[in-house]
């Protein structure tokens, strides 16, 4: 980059061109539809003219001289037979033949009314005035000339002129051709433009009809040749090929006078062709198709949209130096690590400048040549290419690499594989926070897929359903730097979002916990010893002899992964969480985590303690040790509970929803009590005898007593089942440690799903006053308006599982909208805040330096080191202090 | 009952104007150009609220706005009057 800034921008300027313009910067007349002859030469006057430029390399520019990358590219330009409207000032075109007089051209406004409007349009300069202003002002003076049907100048009386879309105009039914289009634009004065918003000396109304079409240069729309040999032509030089094709013929028939009716068709023909050549998706015409059945890509749809020239090729490029792979689970990784395929490192290269203090080691890297390996056949980084001080790039191959390494001098760059522990940026879209890109150090792994620790799915939001991630390879000293500094996945454990830890333990890893600590389990010598290999501690924790066997307590394993001098005290999510008084509630070991210096003396570990968002320890680890020492911490833990869970094992199936007969006959018994008291319900409300709520109607209070009592009896059978449900059953471990699901969906399987609503509301829609024919029309009964009695285990009859449906899709429905809304709102804030930056004043800059903030947040607080949102954990500090003062 | 005043609403934070005397000092204070600062539309209600109070208002004034916060108690926030208006 040679930097600074050569030009500046003054001003733009937005014209059309004229057709003597076209022709002046046109190379070429067009005249043939033919591109390349026999021998694959470029015809003359031909579509791939040599004027136009030239995209095979051996040939030279007939304009310009140049070869391949020299020449820009030159417009040549097709005479058309007969004039065709332009797609794109079709508004106008309506607009200025509203507006002017079918006869003289002149404005339709008396000549008091021009001279009292060009002294306002003349206080505002059409150049630098604000374009909507110009617009609305333009606006009201041709509505107001377009309803006068006498002309002020002339006398002539007007005709309404009805566009008949997309592109032709008919007055009183006939049709009025382009040509006396063009004519009537012709006719309308220079100094009466002003009132459309029309520059006269740049814009003419009659250039709106194209007479002459410009033909873009070859570079614009070159051929490609097929493995086949076969020459394949771009889709605008197939539409510019019509255009040639369409226009000869109608030339032809015009000039050996063929019937009226015939040349009116050539010409709508044309004027069909070239209005796909802009838009091939216009409203109202058939898209243009290839032989094959696909709608051709002209001018507008190369721009437009997603896939456009804006937002897929200037917004956002491609990029070299990455790699995208599915992604899959390595619980041995630690979390700052991510496990990269051979075949992927092998592509992935680091640029390294040659300098006199690494010239040599690096030549005998390049002597090891591109597909080194260690006398285990283990990976280790090779060099794909070497590139010389003049920019070439040369190529290294088993063969040559001993030659080329000894040619290396300071100067050179060498392009090394990536190789373990090399830093790089990892990415899962959509990238919704600044934790979906972090970096990873590399490990080159067996394999065709990227590998990473299970704790940062969260932050990812990845699961191995055939999730994908992109990688990319860091390419400079500053961007290596900064990735490691700010950018690595222990600096992101703390989320911006809501101060606290984002990454943490996840399903397994919180079961495991929970069950190597509540009610502190002894574990045996042996499973602990094997266990604890997958740490790397340094001595084991005091063992408890019990029948002369060696055990260890759980707690004191857990303990062994928590740093020295750890304080902290905190309620486990097991009491937290449930919804009455906790039955552990009297119990401290069980309620309250008691850890001193690094040693857990009780308490129940799970997601309150090591869960993403919630876990207590890790956010603490975090406040007091700092981001490596979390990481080590997550990285053990993560292993430890691994562990734990593979020697014990853990399972769930079906059974542990099994409930007694009684429990289950009890369930059928409230829920038939439901249904009683909604029927009861209604029939009160049928004799005019329901009180109605205060502010409400009677309508709403039946509603919200019936959804009471069914909400009640869902409640009160899950109540039931759980009562026979208890600790010992993997679901609720799951649910009550935080691991996986509620302990609403257990009575939902084990229980009653109950009732099923869209909007809050019970079921109502469908049928004319019923959700089913099933039901009779009106009847507003429990079953009727969609609840549901059985449970998931026992199964959901027809009607029951209609009904469950209705429920279901308003979920579905929901997320589909959220997500498309939440995304084009994320694409606005993004562009938004681009650029903005924080200066060490903590003041919120744009690029211009206008403040946006004077202080980041008004309070120049970071969020991250916030906790959650409070400036400071009092009783944490404390309890730290207290501890601390006594050891 | 009286015209609603927007600036009394709970919501809307307090709205000053910064006398004329007091510019310099505060564009010192805050090390800034004038042109730099945030704008504030004069067709904002709260503006036309302090026009009630102050008789119309220049564009190029100076207005402070006081914030509740819940971390500082309160912050202080500057915002110039432009005849722009914001879409
Ligand atoms: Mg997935
Ligand atoms: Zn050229
Ligand atoms: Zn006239």
């Amino acid at each position: 980059m040679t930097g600074g800034i050569s030009k500046r921008i003054y001003k733009i300027q937005f014209a059309l061109l004229s057709p003597e313009e076209i022709r002046k910067m046109s190379q070429v007349k067009v005249i043939t539809a033919d591109t390349y002859d026999d021998d694959g030469y470029p015809i003359e006057r031909g579509l791939m003219d040599l004027h136009m430029g030239v995209i095979e390399p051996g040939l030279k520019c007939a304009t310009c001289g140049g070869k391949v990358d020299e020449c820009p590219g030159h417009f040549g330009h097709i005479e058309l037979a007969m004039p065709v409207v332009h797609i794109g000032f079709i508004k106008e075109l309506k607009t200025l033949l509203d507006a002017t007089c079918k006869a003289c051209g002149k404005i339709k406004l008396t000549d008091d009314e021009i001279r009292s409007y060009r002294e306002k349009f003349d206080q505002l300069s059409l150049s630098t005035s604000d374009p909507e202003i110009i617009g609305l002002m333009s606006k009201k003076v041709t509505d107001e000339a377009s309803q006068r049907m006498v002309c002020p100048h002339c006398g002539t009386q007007q005709t309404k002129i009805i566009l008949d879309k997309p592109t032709t105009f008919r007055e009183e039914g006939i049709k009025v051709t382009p040509k006396e289009i063009r004519e009537r634009m012709e006719r309308i004065p220079d100094d009466h433009l002003v009132f459309f918003g029309l520059n006269s000396e740049v814009a003419r109304p009659e250039w709106m009809v194209l007479t002459v079409l410009p033909v873009p240069p070859i570079n614009v729309r070159p051929s490609i040749t097929l493995e086949t040999g076969e020459r394949s032509e771009d889709d605008l030089t197939h539409k510019l090929v019509d255009i040639i094709r369409i226009s000869q013929r109608l030339r032809e028939s015009r000039d050996n006078g063929s019937p009226q009716l015939i040349i009116e068709d050539l010409w709508d023909l044309l004027q069909f062709h070239v209005t796909t050549y802009f838009d091939n998706q216009t409203a109202g015409i058939p898209p243009a198709r290839h032989r094959s059945g696909r709608a051709l890509k002209t001018l507008v749809q190369r721009l437009k949209g997603k896939e456009g020239r804006f937002r897929s090729n200037l917004s956002g490029k491609r990029v070299n130096f990455s790699a995208r792979t599915v992604i899959s689970p390595e619980p041995f990784l630690s979390i700052n690590e991510v496990g990269v395929p051979e075949k992927a490192a092998r592509e992935l290269t680091v640029p390294v400048t040659v300098n006199v203090f690494n010239v040599e080691s690096i030549r005998e890297f390049v002597k090891r040549g591109p597909e080194p390996r260690d006398e285990f056949g283990k990976y280790l980084a090779g060099v794909n290419y070497i590139i010389r001080p003049d920019g070439r790039r040369i190529k290294l191959t088993a063969q040559n690499a001993e030659e080329n390494s000894k040619r290396i001098e300071p100067g050179w760059v060498v392009e090394r594989q990536l190789t373990e522990g090399d830093i790089v940026l990892f990415n899962r879209q959509p990238s919704l926070h600044r934790m979906s890109m972090m970096g990873h150090t590399v490990r080159i792994l067996d394999g065709q897929t990227f590998r990473f620790n299970l704790a940062v799915c969260t932050p990812y939001n990845a699961d191995f359903d055939g999730d994908e991630m992109n990688l990319h390879i860091i390419q400079k000293e500053e961007a290596r730097a900064e990735a490691r500094i700010i950018m690595k996945v222990q600096e992101q454990i703390m989320s911006p979002r809501f101060g606290g830890p984002i990454i943490g333990g996840i399903h397994d890893h919180i079961t495991s916990l929970f069950l190597l600590t509540h009610n502190n389990p002894l574990i045996p010598e042996d499973e602990t010893v094997h266990i604890l290999s997958y740490l790397d501690i340094e001595s084991m924790p005091e063992p408890v002899i019990q029948d002369g066997k060696k055990f260890y307590a759980g707690r004191d394993i857990f303990s062994l992964i928590l740093p020295k001098g750890l304080n902290l005290q905190f309620t486990s999510k097991l009491c937290t969480g449930a919804k009455e008084k906790c039955e552990y509630e009297n119990d401290p070991a069980d309620k309250l985590v008691y850890i001193v210096d690094g040693k857990m003396l009780h308490g129940t570990i799970d997601e309150a303690a090591i869960g993403s968002f919630s876990g207590e320890i890790i956010d603490k680890i975090f406040r007091k040790y700092g981001p490596a020492e979390t990481a080590r911490f997550i990285d053990r833990m993560t292993r430890l509970a691994v562990g734990f869970i593979s020697v014990r094992g853990f399972s769930t199936g079906i059974s542990d929803y099994d409930i007694p007969e009684s429990a289950i006959s009890r369930i059928a018994e409230i829920s038939a009590q439901a249904i009683d008291r909604a029927t009861k319900l209604i029939e009160t409300y049928r004799q005019g005898q329901l009180q109605p709520a205060p502010g409400r109607s009677v309508e709403d209070t039946l509603e919200i007593e019936i959804l009471s009592t069914t909400g009640m009896v869902r409640d009160e059978s899950g109540k039931i089942a759980s009562a026979y449900l208890g600790l010992n059953n993997p679901s609720v471990i799951m649910a009550r440690s935080g691991a996986r699901a509620k302990m609403l969906n257990i009575s939902e399987v084990a229980g009653m799903v109950g009732q099923q609503s869209v909007r809050g509301g019970r079921l109502n829609r469908g049928y004319y006053g019923r959700t089913l024919p099933h039901f009779k029309v009106n009847d507003i009964g429990a079953l009727a308006r969609g609840f549901v009695q059985s449970s998931y285990k026992e199964g959901l009859n027809p009607l029951e599982y209609f009904m469950h449906s209705i429920g279901g899709r308003e979920g579905l429905v929901d997320i589909a909208v959220r997500t498309s809304r939440s995304g084009y709102m994320q694409r606005r804030l993004i562009n938004a805040f681009e650029d903005l930056k924080v200066d060490d004043d903590l003041r919120v800059q744009d690029t211009i330096g206008a403040v946006i903030q004077f202080k980041y947040g008004e309070d120049g607080v970071d969020p991250t080191r916030s906790d959650r949102g409070e400036t400071v954990d009092v009783d944490y500090n404390a309890f730290d202090l207290e501890q601390e003062a006594e050891q | 009952m009286g015209k609603f005043n927007v600036l009394q609403h709970d919501l809307v934070p307090e709205h000053h104007v910064v006398p004329k005397s007091e510019e310099d000092k505060v564009l010192k204070e805050l090390e800034i150009a004038k042109d730099l600062l945030p704008k504030i539309s004069r067709s904002d209600p709260a503006i036309k609220a302090l026009e009630e109070i102050h008789g119309p208002l220049d564009t190029g004034t100076i207005i402070r706005i006081v914030r509740r916060s819940p971390t500082m108690g309160y912050s202080t926030y500057y915002r110039v009057i432009t005849s722009e208006v914001f879409k």
